[in-house]
This record gives C-alpha cells, structure tokens and sequence, in this order.
C-alpha cells in the first residue's frame, strides 16, 4: 500500500472537485495529481524530497510526488536558525529541496517553490512497497535535540483506513489549515482530506483575525488548530463571534487549557469539538474526545464526568492503549503511570536509533497519563519532565493545575533544578497579571498539595517560551534556572 | 485457483476495471472473483466477457462478508460484481468518526 492510492481514488471518483486553495488559486484533484507527478519526475537517483516553506498548493503535490518516486517526504521547519537547519539538510542529503531560501549544503538541489512547471507529464510506475518509508519528521525537540521519526506508507494507510471514510465530504465541506507542512497534523491533513474529498484552504500565517476572516470568506466547515490559536480566537473575540459555516473544529497538538475550550464552546455553541490527541511518531491521532463527549461534560454537574473536557478522550478502533508504572505494572484507572499504544499506524521507529516498539509491538509514547472507569484518558504530561526530588516522582502537571487556579496567575511552568540536598527540587516560572507575593504561592502548594511540591526557586517572566504550534519549551525554561 | 491471500495484496478484475485491496483475511485457501472470473493478483491483465449477475462495485467502498472475516476496499470501480464461493458478499456500513485534522 502506499499513500499515492489515496490521490489515485480520489482523482477517479472525484477527478473535478476542488482540492486545495490557496488566496485565489485552486487546483482540483486531477490537477493535484498532474502536479504531483511532475515533482516525482524531477527524481534522481532515489533523492529525498525536502519542503522548506510555507503551506502552498506545492506542498501537497510534494507530499504525493514523493510517494509517486518511491522517496521521502521531509517537510523542514522554517523558523530554525540557519545552523540547526543546515545540521537538518546534512542528515537528510542527497534531496531536491523545495524552498525559496538561500541554502548551500552538499547534496541539496533547491528548487524555487514558484518556478515548477507543469507541462510535462511523465507517466511513471510507482513502488508498492509496504515497509517503504513516506514521510520523514523531525520531532519537535521540546525535551532535547531533534529526533527523525519515520513513517512508513502502511503507517500512514492504517491511520486513513481506519479513521476516514472515502468521499464522505460534502462537495461544499472546506477544511482550513493553519498548522504548518512539518507538523503531522499538516501532513495526515492532505491525506484524510484528499480521502474524504474535502477542500484544503490554506492559511500560512495565522492570526485570529485572519482565520476568522477567511472562515466567513471562504464559508468553511472544518478546520484543526492547536491550543494557542484557539486561545487567541477566545481572547480575540470574547464576545462576539459569528461564524454560520463552521460546524467542526479539531484540536491538538498539546494541552488545552480547560478555561480556553469552555470558552470555546460557549463562544461557538454550534460548532462540534473533537480533541485529537496524537504523537508523530504514530501518525497522528490514536485518541478522540468526540463531540457528544463535550457537551456531556460541559453540561455535566457530575464532576468526574465534567472534568472530561480536560481528557483527550478514549483510543480509537484501531489502536489499543495500556498505562503501565514504571516496573512494567498495568495500572488501574486513575492511576498514574506510562501510556503505552499498538496498532498498525504507530510507527516508533527513529533514523539512526531504530524502532522503539517492544517485542510485542507496544510503544512507549513517553507521556505520562490515567485512565478514568470508562476508559477516558488523561494526559499529565512528558515523562522527561518529571521532577525526582530525593526519589520521589513530581509531575509538573500537578503544581502547575494547582497555582493556575490562581487569580492573579496567567499562565505558569514547574520544572526540575539542581539542587544539593535533594539532587532535584521543583522551579516554579510564574506569569502573573499583577503582583504576587512568593510566600502566597508557596501557601497555596502546601495547603492543596504537600511540602514535597513546594518550589525552592519562583521565577516571574513576562511570558513562557512556547514554539509556534504551542509546546511548552521546558528545555529553554530548565537552561534559564541552569544559567 | 484458490490460494491464500495477505493484506495488502492487490487484485484486478478480469472482466472490468474493478480493483481491490485486501484489507483482512482468514488464513485459508479461497478463490476471489469478479463479474464471474477470478480475480488476478497485481494489475490487470486483457479483459474477458462479463458473466451471471452483476451490480458494479464502487470505488472507496469495502466489501465484507456476513460475518466480517474478511474485509476488501475498492480502490477501483467497475461494473463487475466480487464473489467468493461460500461467502455472502456486500457492502459494509460505514462507522464515521468525526473528522480529527
């Protein structure tokens, strides 16, 4: 199976429906596919096909191109500095690499993202190799450096197959996407979109005002956004928003904050939320809180079923998840410990290091999180970022939910530092909206937690570093109580 | 001839441009036909007359027996219809999830 069978299906059923637009331009499916095989005839030599830019009508057709040559897709993130970004290019070369930046790296061809002509068709036989790789991703890197994960195309068709049905979109459904081509949720959107025949608009550089305005102009029905852009669209238009078309929104990508999807849902009581939670390394998402999940829990005075709108839901069909502790133990509901998933979409295989699944094909997500009695998950957070005071096991989660109830806190981080009695103790970095005392915070931590959990060091700072697609950088923060 | 088929595998009509892939399968020898001839592995090979009763199938479509041991996805329509003897085959329901990105 490879991931070009989903373009080829949608081209024959759907050959004239819109695909993807992007401002004024649109193409159509066929038009998608005669792009797509242009770019894989560009090919030499088992070349990888590298993206550097922004969302634009290429990416997609890079995306299907390679798969068409029997190459990897890497898609790069254009916010690096120029020295992580060319350690990047090193790893990935020899590559055609689409950009309309100036780079010089051996065994990089850059190709203008402008300059591609679509003239000349070259009709070429494609590889149907299963253990064939599709899609090479950086991670994130908010732990450490950046890993290469690789999704193989039976990855990336088990996820599809499993979660989408073919043309189920209306012809008027439109999804916007405003997350960037080097996240997967940008990736596994061309392909479930393409499956389902629903439009792509695109939108590189998000605002809450221009994702708002290209809502009402382009009529669109669903769109996925992580955290911080709905943040910012809750506190853009507190109070009013009118948005007729928009019936879906996904989000993920990261924790939402309880207070932003509450907003959320009183602002929009139209739309149908759905939190997708996922890793790259399993192809996107493995678990859902579906629509009637929210409004049960919105409406719900049962505070165990209220506190679901901070679960990402329970897994879906084709994945199983187990939390087990640390000895390997399975876990009881509302008990803390690992989320380990299978299933034929989770890839957990890295360049260079291999594949992290277990002999029985579980692989370890790395997030810590708990079941509650109906099979709900709860995510509390990275298991690096535990702190490990005198061999006890902190979760930043849990200070972290307990001074952001704070009036006068923002937005707040615990993070592990050194410390000489204890080997680690609890740092605590502090948005405040005005003035707070430390001895105030430090009161709150004892009364609703224990002395355990109480910060030798409060910083306060202006604002949390975030990347753009809303990850806490807790390395920046540890470096910043390091220095 | 009836043979043992994995997932993944690939099959092309005889008789139209029907083509599915195999997406589940019991570990048994069966022989899979369309619009009355066995289907081929792989792509197509020259077409023959369509024979017996035939209502097409339907690209993006799966194809399920009554007791769902088997489970094929239309990756090409055509107007011959899949059947393998001893099985009842037909279209399966389509579970939606909502959509996640």
């Amino acid at each position: 199976m490879n991931i070009y069978l989903i373009l080829q299906m949608a081209v024959e059923a759907m050959g004239e429906r819109e695909a993807v637009k992007l401002n004024d331009y649109s193409i159509t499916f066929s038009e998608l596919n005669n792009m797509s095989k242009s770019v894989a005839s560009l090919v030499k030599n088992k070349e990888k096909i590298g993206f550097l830019s922004e969302n634009n009508l290429l990416m997609p057709a890079a995306l299907f191109g390679a798969a068409i040559a029997g190459v990897e897709f890497v898609p790069l993130n254009y916010r690096l500095s120029k020295e992580q970004l060319n350690m990047q290019l090193k790893r990935i070369s020899p590559a055609i690499l689409f950009t309309d930046e100036d780079i010089m790296v051996e065994g990089i061809r850059t190709i203008g993202t402008n300059t591609l002509t679509f003239d000349d068709i070259i009709e070429i036989g494609y590889d149907s190799d299963d253990e064939a790789v599709a899609v090479e991703l950086f991670t994130s890197g908010t732990t450490g450096e950046p890993k290469s994960a690789v999704l193989k195309h039976k990855n990336l068709m088990a996820y599809i197959l499993g979660t989408v049905e073919f043309m189920s979109a209306e012809e008027e459904e439109s999804v916007l996407l405003s997350v960037p081509p080097y996240h997967i949720a940008g990736i596994a959107a061309v392909l479930s979109s393409s499956y389902s025949g629903r439009k792509i608009v695109q939108l590189p550089n998000f605002s809450a005002q221009a994702w708002t305005e290209l809502v009402i102009k382009e009529k669109i029905t669903n769109a996925f956004l992580v955290p911080t852009m709905l943040k910012r669209i809750v506190e853009q238009y507190s109070e009013d928003l009118s948005l007729p078309s928009l019936k879906n929104v996904a989000y993920g990508g990261g924790k939402m904050p309880r207070s932003v999807i509450e907003r959320a849902m009183k602002l929009l009581p139209n739309v149908n939320f759905t939190n997708a939670y996922g890793l790259t390394e399993t192809s996107a998402t493995i678990c859902m809180l579906g629509p009637e999940d929210h409004r049960s829990a919105f409406n719900s005075s049962d505070i165990l079923i209220k506190r679901r709108l901070s679960s990402v839901g329970r897994p879906i069909p084709s994945i199983e998840l187990i939390i087990k502790d640390d000895e390997g133990k399975i876990c009881l509901s509302e008990e803390l410990g690992n989320v380990w998933v299978r299933g034929e979409q989770v890839s957990g295989e890295y360049k260079g290091i291999g594949s992290k699944l277990d002999s029985e094909g579980w692989f370890p997500t790395k997030d810590r999180g708990f079941l509650d009695n109906d099979g709900y998950l709860f995510i509390d957070g990275r298991a690096d970022d535990i702190i490990v005071r005198g061999g006890e096991n902190i979760s930043p989660g849990e200070i972290e939910d307990v001074v952001r109830a704070h009036p006068m806190v923002e937005d707040v981080a615990a993070v592990a530092v050194k410390d000489t009695e204890w080997g680690e103790a609890v740092g605590l970095v502090i948005v405040a909206k005005c003035h707070i005392n430390d001895r105030e915070i430090i009161e709150l931590i004892k009364r609703k937690l224990r002395s355990s959990r109480v910060p030798s060091i409060i910083k306060y700072m202006d604002e949390l570093p975030y990347n753009e697609t809303g990850k806490l950088l807790r390395r920046v923060i540890r470096d910043n109580f390091a220095n | 001839m009836a043979q043992i088929y994995k997932p993944g595998v690939k099959l092309s009509s005889r008789v139209c441009k029907t083509q599915i892939m195999v997406l589940r399968i019991p570990a048994v020898e069966l022989e899979i036909f369309c619009g009355g001839s066995p289907m081929e592995v792989g792509d197509p090979v020259a077409l023959k007359e369509l024979q017996g009763e035939n209502n097409g199938t339907l690209v993006g479509k799966r194809y399920t027996d009554e007791s769902e041991t088997m489970e094929f996805l239309c990756t090409r329509g055509g107007e011959g219809s899949i059947s393998i003897s001893g099985y009842k085959i037909g279209i399966k329901a389509a579970k939606k999830l909502p959509s996640s990105d």
